[in-house]
């Protein structure tokens, strides 16, 4: 067996785990594992400029491809600094772990220096975490929390190791664990048949079907089934904001995102369907609005991996526990006994219908306007890049107009922080994902204040040469707060605008990039097609776009799903 | 209405944090909480009471059972069962009288006095929680109770049913 220190064991397991990257930032717990990190090639070590920021990269390289994302940090407040980014994972269920140092056990409870407790910090926002004791018990606990962190639902794991035991002045046996199973832990994953045949039931007896599609459907892989169900049954599919791309935002059964700023195609299908078949997606406040209200006419089917999701807001009448990917193969197999040769007739009242709430155009906005509209800005971006980039978002009224402008074809495309909503994110998030795939165009839509939420992170992407494209949709405000205050406080703008701005230019300059700045509406198309072409450099975007601009629609508080908002004067 | 549920988790650091957790996280209630290792060591067995409709109760089960260290989780007020709680009280007595109907109400009740001093006695009841209940009542009209401990719910399904891993 090979001796090793403890430092050199967590090398030894993140390699013999095949992890590729490790976002992280060093101080005293941690110095024996940077220093095992040295002299090695396996594990690349990405040096961040703030440990939160290498949380929500771990969490952008998790979201764009699956893979679990990690993350390194000292004790104390590189472990707290994480929180944020560990709590914006585990709302949307991203795999990621997280090793943080601890101060070396003897001192644990005495409030050494840089000593918190970080399992217990971190407790009511990780799916798991460990306190590892003994050096011998490195490469389980970290071979475990990878296991854990990346099936069922997936979510973040913290390990927390103190100093003394990976001292790298000392040897232990190493041995990978051959086996991580654990008789406590055994996700479903497989739908139970007569919960199966009840579903496909309902769905054939369906006149009014919908799909509602989420995020736990890309997280299945399940783009393939989920659109092999849909054009079987040839009925409309919304997809959540986290489930965009989980079933073609360009497919002609597609009406567009649901929930508070969702479509009015959507909304009104939901409200107005007989038969809701959600896939891994969660009756989130967001999506349902007023839950007594929510949708009265339908037969819910529910389908997710966690059962505690399941009849948690609105109650499901088929729960289906198990993987989309797996349980809509189950709901195919079923189908496929089932003469669907009607479905096209049967569903033609429905679509006529539906075609009637497209026609509508909910998503109209003022094309005459001089002021750059960032719904304009959007829909250049989608041209400028072919409608195939990676798009990162930070959170406010940009991220409701790319989520809303961009359609996203592929799955894993769209990486926003959708249950935290945390400002910030995108910039990282954005980072993770150029990590991930070099050859990919990462774009990240932010606002003027999300961006400076982690600004720092420019460093990062000239040490590391990320061309990074970043879009800013300068309104000069807090703009999801401000319209928040434009309809509920009668306009009182109570700190929600920002007066000393920087010059975002020269401070993108400062950091070695470029920046182009867009005061003119005739001036986008050339700046975006110079932006796209500078393929080495990150290239900043300062845009400086309509301040009054509202996201629409917008779902009216305490209303059914479809009691909206069309604009600034006009409700459905 | 009361609600006995049983958990069967991993005896391991953390996992009652874990479980405690999830009822302050999300506003559960927990009346009492009973826990120890189980005849095999390496689990332990928690009963807690606490109160809900079926929706909530529904969903401390699924959230529990979420927890990577727990095994199983049942209701017990579901089905038949049988549940115990036990009681230590001290109370007064120092004189004659009270004496008396202090023994007089641990014959009644069958409790058991554990200690005695100069001045006070200490009792101990084991019982349904209600039983407990109405002993410490009665106690508490005849004479005064200086301090008391109770142990929190514990309880077994009848038959066959059983929580094993
Ligand atoms: C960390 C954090 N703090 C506060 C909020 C509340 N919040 C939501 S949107 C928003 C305004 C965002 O402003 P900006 O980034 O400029 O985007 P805009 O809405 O103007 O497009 C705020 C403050 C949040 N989501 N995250
Ligand atoms: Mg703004």
């Amino acid at each position: 067996m090979k001796m090793m220190s403890g430092a050199a064991m967590v090398v030894q397991t993140l390699n013999d785990l095949g992890v590729k990257h490790v976002f992280g930032y060093p101080g005293g717990a941690v110095l024996d594992i940077y220093d095992a990190l040295l002299g090695q090639d396996q594990v690349e070590h990405v040096l961040v400029r703030h440990e939160q920021a290498a949380a929500h990269m771990a969490d952008g390289y998790a979201r764009s491809t699956g893979i679990t994302g990690t993350v390194l940090v000292t004790s104390g407040p590189g472990a707290t600094n994480t929180l944020t980014g560990i709590a914006t994972a585990y709302m949307d269920s991203i795999p990621m772990v997280v090793l943080s140092g601890q101060v070396p056990s003897q001192h644990i409870g005495e409030d050494a220096f840089q000593e918190t407790d970080m399992v217990g910090c971190s407790r009511p926002i990780v799916k798991h975490s460990f306190l590892v004791k003994r050096a011998v018990d490195i490469p389980k606990a970290i071979a475990q929390a990878y296991y854990i962190a990346n099936t069922g639902r997936p979510g973040p794991v913290v390990v927390d190791l103190p100093k003394d035991i990976v001292n790298v002045t000392e040897s232990h046996p190493y041995e990978f664990p051959a086996d991580v199973t654990m008789r406590s832990y055994n996700p479903v994953l497989k739908g139970h048949n007569k919960q199966i045949r009840k579903a496909v039931a309902s769905m054939v007896k369906a006149k009014r079907p919908v799909l509602y599609v989420g995020g736990g459907a890309i997280t299945a892989e399940a783009q393939g089934k989920v659109t092999e169900l849909a054009e079987l049954l040839g009925c409309p599919v919304t997809c959540t904001l986290m489930g965009l791309g989980a079933f073609s935002g360009v497919h002609e059964q597609f009406v567009g995102m649901l929930g508070m700023h969702g479509t009015v195609e959507a909304n009104k299908t939901m409200h107005n369907a007989d038969c809701i078949v959600a896939l891994g997606a969660r009756f989130d406040d967001r999506v349902t609005n007023n839950v007594e209200k929510f949708c009265p006419h339908a037969d819910i089917i529910h389908v997710d991996i966690d059962p505690a999701s399941i009849s948690k807001t609105v109650n499901a009448h088929i729960p289906v526990v198990g993987s989309i990917d797996v349980v809509v193969g189950q709901i195919l197999e079923e189908l496929a006994h089932e003469s669907l040769q009607s479905q096209t007739e049967k569903l033609s009242e429905w679509w006529t219908q539906i075609k009637e709430w497209r026609t509508q155009n909910c998503l109209d906005f003022d094309q005459s306007s001089q002021v750059i509209k960032p719904q304009k800005v959007i829909e250049a971006l989608y041209q400028h890049t072919n409608g195939d980039a990676f798009v990162s978002s930070d959170v406010g009224q940009h991220q409701m107009f790319a989520a809303l402008y961009y359609p996203f074809a592929k799955p894993r495309r769209w990486i926003n922080s959708g249950g935290l909503g945390t400002m910030g994110f995108g910039l990282p998030a954005a980072m993770g994902v150029q990590f991930a795939h070099p050859e990919s165009t990462s774009v990240v839509v932010t606002g003027d204040g999300s961006i400076q939420m982690n600004i720092q992170e420019l460093s990062t992407c000239l040490q590391y040469n990320l061309p990074i494209k970043v879009i800013l949709l300068n309104n000069r405000a807090l703009g999801m707060v401000r319209q928040w205050q434009d309809m509920i406080y009668k306009g009182r703008h109570s700190n929600s605008y920002v007066e000393a701005m920087p010059d975002f230019v020269k401070l993108v300059e400062a950091y070695g990039h470029v920046g182009i700045k867009v005061d003119h509406l005739d001036e986008l198309d050339d700046a975006m097609a110079r932006c796209f072409a500078e393929k080495e450099k990150l290239v900043f975007m300062d845009i400086a776009v309509d301040q009054d601009e509202h996201v629409y629609p917008m779902q009216i508080k305490y209303g059914a799903m479809d009691d909206m908002r069309l604009s600034k004067t006009e409700r459905t | 209405m009361k609600r006995i549920i049983s958990v069967l988790m991993e005896n391991a650091p953390g996992a009652l944090s874990r479980i405690v957790g999830v009822f302050s996280q999300r506003g559960y209630n927990v009346d009492s909480l009973c826990v120890a290792e189980t005849d095999d060591p390496s689990l332990s067995r928690l009963t807690i009471a606490t109160q809900g409709d079926n929706k909530v109760i529904e969903q401390i089960i699924k959230q529990m059972n979420k927890l990577i260290d727990v095994l199983k989780v049942t209701e017990l007020t579901e089905a038949a069962h049988v549940e115990r709680e036990l009681v230590l009280v001290k109370v007064v007595a120092n004189s004659e009288a009270s004496r008396s109907e202090i023994i007089r109400n641990v014959d009644i009740f069958r409790a058991k006095i554990l200690d005695v001093s100069a001045v006070n006695y200490t009792i101990e009841l084991t019982g349904a929680s209600e039983k407990l209940d109405a002993f410490i009542t009665t106690l508490g009209n005849s004479s005064s109770i200086v301090e008391s401990a109770r142990t929190g719910v514990c309880g077994l399904a009848r038959g066959e049913r059983a929580l094993t891993p």
